[in-house]
């Protein structure tokens, strides 16, 4: 149609205000995409921490307190619980695995986590996919450690190389155990979850860390430790799998219920649903910024379309003058409206997609966030449909106050 | 301010002549429907102008008027030949009138007007004040309007330009057949056309308005 034509024309004529207008527009969408980027990015990345997995285990707290130090590695346990009451319950015929996890050390700020072989053979995340070694094997002896992708890039180590791990999780040591190094023999690949960010050990390992040594063992203390018997006393969580999901609820109960001392358990998507529930707060909050913002580029290009109506009425006389009717004017000016706010919107929409694409190493090293690069959804489809609409909607003030000047100026103005 | 009558024929040529603020630019604002009189008749061929809504008096302006004013007639950031076309796009009638082509009409005129190649494509702000105004005449011509409104359109002009321009519209306006009706307080265009009028002649109290 020929108004639009000629609404491009005018814009174009007015290249330096339009861009303007058009980046901030651009901005607040590739703000508003980007929330929901993160938004989905972050629940992805919570759900897909943890795989197959039925149950979770742990001293009595809070099932969302107890995923988010057990999977997540957020917070610490407030317990821990017996060693005996994990082999009770791993020897219960509706188990088929059961990962034993024990937290409380560190190594220059990335977490510790004594497990045993069944980590690697059972721990599933992101629909299923397990840990795979990037290279070395998993830990056979006391002294053994697997570093998640992060660590060994991070602190750029390689198979072979001693590290020495704290106790405790400062980041400087409290008391390093400097008389304790651990050899790296297995470096496993990026899985997109904290598995990324810990340094794995036997369950045996962190009992040594823990053991006060005879001042005349001191000498040759991995002798002398090697020697002790350092099966746990107590760990920290279990990740728990059934034969049949069936049995989920009623082993809960059981767990929940049992009488040796108190355990808490939860099942995954139970804990995710409350955690959730705990992000939505944050996600509409950061929602209503981006709506806010957005808003305000849109205001702020019908303010720009309005202050330069009254340089625009020789235009506008001379388009009346040859038939163009008041409602052709105001037409015109909506359409420079949605012009502004389809170009804004798509920039901005290349924009957040630049800016993933830009942005997703690091946050992917720094926040262990995994952001998907799915093209536009639905969701967000509909979101842009709705800028575009709000821009409709603040374009009919320039439009009507178009109307009401070529209304009153007709074709002579300057008279 | 009142007209007993003043009409122009389909091809005539009427000056209407008289000092500034003697009401000129108001008589043609009436002509084109652009001001609504409360009394007395603006026929245009057979509607009254006077009694048309908004809405049909900028349809018949659209498809009988072309108007040209002193300066500044050209949309800035079109090209001259976009500006030409403007008129066909805002009126099927001149649409259709003006050919199969209006692109092709416009350059046409722009051509009879003196004005070749590229200038007619570039932007109309580069032009010179002389070529501006015949590209306002060619725009106020093409599909064949029945009645051009001039205001002055050769104030900011020097003599030669003018004169030049007279000619131009002119003949342009007897080749589409279309009346020219000029206000100007220059009175040394007036030998050039048919009926010449001062308006504080034929200005009394009272009676009606016509232009045929």
């Amino acid at each position: 149609m020929m108004l639009i034509d000629l609404a491009a024309r005018s814009l174009w004529n007015r290249r330096g205000l339009a861009l303007v207008t058009i980046l901030s527009i651009a901005l607040s969408v590739v703000l508003l995409l980007g929330v929901e980027k993160v938004r989905e990015g972050t629940r992805a990345s919570f759900a897909g921490t943890v795989s197959g997995v039925d149950l979770i285990m742990g001293a009595r707290s809070g099932g969302l307190q107890l995923m988010l130090y057990s999977v997540f590695r957020i917070g610490d346990a407030p317990n821990n619980f017996r060693w005996n009451t994990y082999l009770e319950f791993a020897d219960r015929p509706e188990v088929e695995w059961m990962i034993p996890i024990s937290l409380g050390d560190s190594h220059r700020g990335y977490r510790v986590v004594g497990t045993d072989g069944n980590f690697f053979e059972h721990f599933q995340y992101r629909d299923g996919r397990g840990v795979v070694f990037a290279s070395g094997v998993p830990f056979q002896g006391l002294f053994d450690v697997v570093l998640g992708a992060n660590v060994a890039s991070q602190l750029s180590y390689r198979l072979g190389d001693t590290i020495l791990i704290n106790h405790g999780l400062g980041t400087e040591a409290l008391a390093e155990h400097a008389e304790r190094p651990f050899v790296v023999t297995g470096i496993l690949e990026p899985t997109g979850t904290p598995v990324d960010r810990s340094v794995h050990v036997s369950l045996e390992a962190i009992e040594a860390l823990h053991v006060d040594l005879a001042p005349e063992a001191a000498a040759s203390p991995s002798a002398a430790l090697t020697a002790m018997d350092l099966t746990p006393t107590t760990i920290t969580a279990a990740l728990v799998g059934l034969r049949t999901p069936l049995d989920t609820f009623a082993l809960q109960r059981e767990i929940n219920q049992y009488a040796g001392e108190p355990l808490s358990a939860v099942l995954p998507g139970f804990g995710l649903l409350e955690l959730w529930s705990i992000l939505e707060i944050a996600e509409s909050a950061l929602r209503i910024v981006s709506a806010i913002i957005v808003a305000v580029s849109i205001v702020g290009m019908a303010t720009i379309l309005v202050s330069i109506l009254s340089q625009r009425r020789r235009e506008m006389a001379i388009l009346r003058s040859v038939g163009a009717t008041p409602l052709h004017i105001s037409l015109l000016l909506l359409f420079e409206s949605v012009l502004l706010a389809a170009l804004g919107t798509a920039v901005g929409v290349a924009g957040a997609f630049a800016v993933l694409v830009l942005a997703r190493p690091y946050i992917e090293r720094t926040y262990g966030l995994y952001l998907a690069f799915g093209g536009v959804g639905w969701w967000e489809a509909f979101l842009l449909l709705l800028v575009l609409t709000a821009a409709l909607i603040a374009g009919l003030i320039p439009a009507w106050r178009a109307y009401r000047q070529s209304v009153a100026d007709g074709v002579s103005p300057i008279d | 301010m009142a007209i007993p009558s003043l009409n122009v024929e389909r091809g005539g040529k009427l000056f209407i002549s008289g000092p500034s603020g003697s009401g000129k630019t108001t008589l043609l604002n009436l002509a084109a429907g652009l001001i609504v009189s409360k009394s007395g008749r603006i026929m245009i061929g057979d509607r009254d102008m006077a009694k048309l809504s908004g809405g049909a008096r900028d349809r018949l302006r659209a498809d009988a008027i072309g108007l040209i004013f002193q300066q500044l007639n050209l949309i800035p950031y079109l090209s001259p030949v976009q500006n030409v076309c403007l008129s066909t796009r805002f009126s099927r009638a001149r649409h259709a009138r003006a050919g199969t082509d209006p692109v092709k009409k416009a350059r046409e005129l722009l051509g009879a007007m003196g004005m070749h190649g590229t200038v007619v494509e570039g932007r109309a702000a580069e032009l010179s004040i002389g070529q501006q105004q015949r590209v306002a005449a060619a725009r106020a011509l093409i599909g064949q309007p029945t009645l051009i409104l001039a205001d002055e359109p050769t104030s900011a002009l020097d003599g030669l330009s003018r004169d030049q321009f007279m000619t131009l519209l002119f003949s342009q306006a007897e080749e589409c057949g279309a009346a020219v009706v000029m206000v100007s307080h220059d009175l040394g265009l007036a030998a050039n056309f048919d009926t010449m009028v001062q308006l504080q002649d034929i200005a009394t109290f009272g009676g009606h308005h016509d232009a045929d």
